[in-house]
């Protein structure tokens, strides 16, 4: 399969008898919010299954394109999510990450990518808890915004 | 082409209960690039792991996913495992298919899809994996101990027996910590002083050790085995190496202070040791409270009875900076502050304390000289009631957690006064008893049956002054009925908390710690004395609240992690560090702006005759952490991290946008 077919391919909603249901994809850094998810899992917490976990060492290491990408590929909506402030392990590159990620919030906006698309957050390797309830929450705000049409449609 | 083998594992049925790891493993043999796929029960048990290194040969693997629990766990087990069947330990990639797929989804289907989807990612990056080489760096053998309660003092003194240098950090004027604080310790009632003092000593005098006292780490960077701490000694204001601890200065100095060593209860000096066996036995003026500091120099009486000239105003602190190869985190706890349970009087009532405040009044050489006392008329008690789980499992005043020793020192204490105050009676309020450790169970059996201890089970709602008395009122449940009782003494089991610099500390070492600030370890069950950050260990109650064997277990432990760390030659570096792409790299420093690590330096390229023609980037591997950071700021993507390269992250993103 080609890329552009996969970019021009129709939301899968046509005939189907299930419900639509949003495509994600989240950051996250090993340190904190990979732990987190972790813990959610260790607790036996429940939250829906619409994301899926790209590892990345610390949320500085998140470059903006990754995020344009997913979208480009057609995800419904993206997270990055890593330490608190001051507990980043690497001492601050969730700094960058969120002077970055303010900007590019930003730029979503400008190039018609609905805010609710797109959702940053500080959680930690203790917060397995407030993982569920984000990626709950999220997922719920990417559903009522409905598939993504594309950029600027 | 690149030859990928993804194994699924069952997990017994933590995985299999939630995931069709068969039909999984059996469409993960048909992405791309995947040219074998099989499950098993546990991949990481030894059959599971040859069963890895057999398809290897069999099947010329050249990269291999594991599909099981989170890298987190397992991804050095599986590295090892590849790498014996003769892979390159870089060429694995796990897909966490167990903390966050089957262990956070009912639905089979839904998180059979969403597994095959992880493995997908994880084959798309593999197949961008290159092979990453470590390089041998050098190892300083030599560690640092922070805190000097009993956990801090037996790491020191387990390492510097192994043959290594260590230097024990502690924050206040004489190490020791709590313990040097109790009178008797449960179960086994030894004085704390008979047994905690000798160790004291020993490592004062052990010619491995180094104890830096009334001192706190400043600074810490540097990596495992290379370390580089500054630590600031406060000015003590009276020279170590003069002073013979003869005591005068304290005698005459006439100002005096609620000593905390004795929890308000008795009083210090401006110069003084918080107690009498302090190691080092040299006095330190706490210039915050000394005439000679407030009133510019009037007073200055220490200075002139000093026998040995040994009392200094001008000493400054010290700042001194040295490499360590291991650091371990030993800095204990602090009682909770019972002020909040404003119905019970604490603060308010003289006779209302703590238990630490009781320990005091017991010791024969806290405030009382052991003689037990209310601290309102001097009198001995008679009725003495003990309220458990102050501040702990109450989540409304305090910390949800158990803090774990009060039901025993509670025992401890209401058998002591039975022991001091012959017609005393104890009376114990609590929620349960647990006393599970060895001898303990027997322990509390004996302070009730033998001691006459009174144990009731439920909360007190109120205490109030009447007159001499206390008037304390509750609940016995299992009788089912309210009590009132008249004490002339209440206790107050107060809960452990985490210390207040705890944080600070933590993000100094670049640790992470719980929701109450108690230090995290690396894995609750298997790795209960490391941290995430490879180098730094744990021990004693700064992990969570411990009992001195238990404290003393996890240090030795501890201990044996550093003297296994030192018994190496060097250690290997982490070859996932950053790279520059000279050929693209134009210089413009956005990536060393943002370095934590100033990792980054600028080189010269030249051409063959040596002449500069331009400069770059380059990255020092020994500094660079491996974050990423300059990664995502660099405009020209000619600097990457290896093992998180931009290919590696886009094919993870695309391997899930192309997944049917
Ligand atoms: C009232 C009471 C009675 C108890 N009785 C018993 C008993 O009978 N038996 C028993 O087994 N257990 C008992 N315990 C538990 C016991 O106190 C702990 O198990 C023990 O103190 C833990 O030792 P530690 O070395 O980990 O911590 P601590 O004793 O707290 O020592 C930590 C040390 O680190 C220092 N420190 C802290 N922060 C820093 C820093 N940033 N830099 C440098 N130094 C620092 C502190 O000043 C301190 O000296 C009792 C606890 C309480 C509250
Ligand atoms: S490591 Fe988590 S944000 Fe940097």
């Amino acid at each position: 399969m080609s890329e552009e077919q996969v970019i021009t391919k129709e939301p899968e909603t046509a005939g189907a008898p299930k419900e639509w249901e949003p495509k994600i994809i989240g950051f996250l850094c090993n340190w904190c919010t990979y732990a987190g998810a972790d813990l959610a899992g260790s607790s036996r917490l429940k939250y829906p299954a619409n994301m899926r976990v790209v590892r990345v060492p610390c949320s500085g290491r998140v470059d903006p394109q990754f995020v344009l990408k997913a979208f480009e590929r057609g995800f419904d909506g993206v997270l990055v999510s890593g330490c608190h402030p001051g507990d980043c392990h690497y001492a601050k590159g969730n700094y960058y990450a969120r002077r970055r990620h303010m900007l590019l919030q930003k730029f979503l906006e400008h190039m018609g990518i609905e805010p609710e698309r797109f959702h940053f957050d500080w959680i930690s390797a203790a917060e397995g808890q407030k993982f569920a309830e984000v990626v709950e929450e999220f997922t719920g705000q990417v559903k009522k915004a409905g598939p993504f049409k594309g950029v600027g449609k | 082409m690149a030859r990928v083998g993804v194994f699924v594992c069952w997990c017994g049925s933590n995985i299999a209960k939630t995931v069709d790891v068969v039909k999984v493993a059996e469409a993960a043999g048909k992405l791309p690039s995947v040219a074998y796929s099989t499950d098993y029960k546990y991949m990481c048990s030894e059959p599971g792991q040859n069963l890895i290194k057999q398809a290897i040969e069999e099947h010329k693997l050249d990269r291999i996913v594991v599909a099981s629990c989170s890298p987190r766990l397992h991804e050095p087990t599986f590295r090892r495992c590849i790498s014996e069947a003769g892979l390159n330990p870089f060429m694995l990639e796990m897909a966490n298919i167990r903390e966050h797929c089957s262990w956070v989804h009912d639905d089979k289907e839904v998180a059979s899809e969403k597994a095959l989807d992880l493995i997908a990612m994880s084959v798309a990056k593999a197949v961008k994996n290159e092979a990453l080489f470590s390089q041998e760096i050098p190892l300083t053998k030599k560690a640092l101990v922070i805190g000097g309660g009993v956990a801090g003092i037996q790491v020191a003194l387990d390492i510097a027996d192994a043959g290594y240098k260590v230097t024990l950090v502690e924050k206040t004027p004489s190490i020791g910590g709590r313990m040097a604080q109790y009178d008797k310790t449960f179960p086994t009632l030894d004085c704390a002083a008979c047994i905690l003092t000798p160790k004291m000593v020993d490592a004062a005098s052990h010619p491995n050790i180094e104890i830096m006292t009334y001192a706190e780490v400043e600074k810490v960077s540097g990596f495992v085995g290379n370390f580089e701490v500054t630590i600031r000694k406060k000015a003590r204001s009276v020279d170590m190496k003069k002073c013979t601890g003869c005591g005068v200065c304290y005698e005459k100095c006439p100002k005096k202070l609620p000593s905390e060593f004795d929890c308000g209860l008795g009083q210090r000096k401006a110069i003084y040791v918080p107690f009498p066996q302090a190691v080092p036995n040299v006095p330190v003026i706490d210039r915050e409270n000394c005439r000679y500091f407030a009133d510019g120099g009037k007073c200055g009486v220490c200075a002139k009875i000093c026998p040995s000239q040994a009392v200094d105003y001008t000493l400054e602190d010290e700042m001194i900076t040295d490499k360590y190869g291991a650091i371990v985190a030993a800095t204990g706890f602090q009682p909770w502050d019972p002020t909040p349970y404003t119905n019970l009087g604490y603060g308010r009532y003289p006779d209302v304390i703590t238990s630490l405040q009781f320990e005091r009044l017991f010791n024969a050489s806290g405030p009382t000289e052991g003689k037990l006392v209310r601290p309102s008329d001097h009198k001995p008690p008679k009725n003495v009631v003990f309220i458990s789980c102050i501040g702990s499992r109450d989540d409304e005043h305090g910390y949800p957690y158990c803090s774990k020793v009060c039901c025993m020192y509670n025992a401890k204490h209401a058998l002591l006064l039975k022991e001091k105050v012959h017609d005393a009676q104890a009376y114990v309020f609590y929620m349960d008893i647990r006393a599970n450790g060895k001898g303990y169970e027997e322990f509390v059996r004996r302070t009730i049956e033998k001691y006459g201890a009174i144990y009731l089970r439920g909360r007190v709602s109120r205490v109030f002054q009447d007159g001499e008395k206390l008037i304390v009122r509750g609940v016995d449940t299992l009788a089912g009925k309210p009590v009132e009782i008249e004490a002339d003494m209440v206790v107050l089991a107060a809960a452990m908390e985490a210390q207040p610099d705890a944080k600070d500390l933590a993000r100094m070492l670049g640790i992470s710690t719980d929701e109450y600030n108690w230090f995290s370890e690396a894995h609750p069950k298997l790795k209960p004395v490391e941290v995430l950050t490879a180098g730094i260990y744990l021990a004693g109650a700064c992990q969570y609240p411990k009992d001195i064997p238990d404290a003393v277990a996890q240090a030795s432990g501890a201990a044996a992690k550093v003297v296994g760390l030192f018994a190496k030659e060097s250690l290997q570096s982490e070859p996932t560090v950053a790279e520059v792409n000279e050929d693209t790299c134009v210089d413009c420093q956005l990536c060393k702006e943002v370095c934590p690590y100033t990792a980054i330096d600028t080189k010269t390229l030249t051409d063959r005759a040596g002449n500069p023609i331009r400069t770059v980037s380059c990255v020092n591997e020994g500094l660079c952490h491996g974050c990423g950071t300059c990664v995502a700021a660099c405009r020209s993507s000619s600097i990457q991290l290896r093992g998180f390269k931009d290919n590696q992250i886009l094919s993870e993103i695309d391997a899930l946008a192309f997944a049917e």
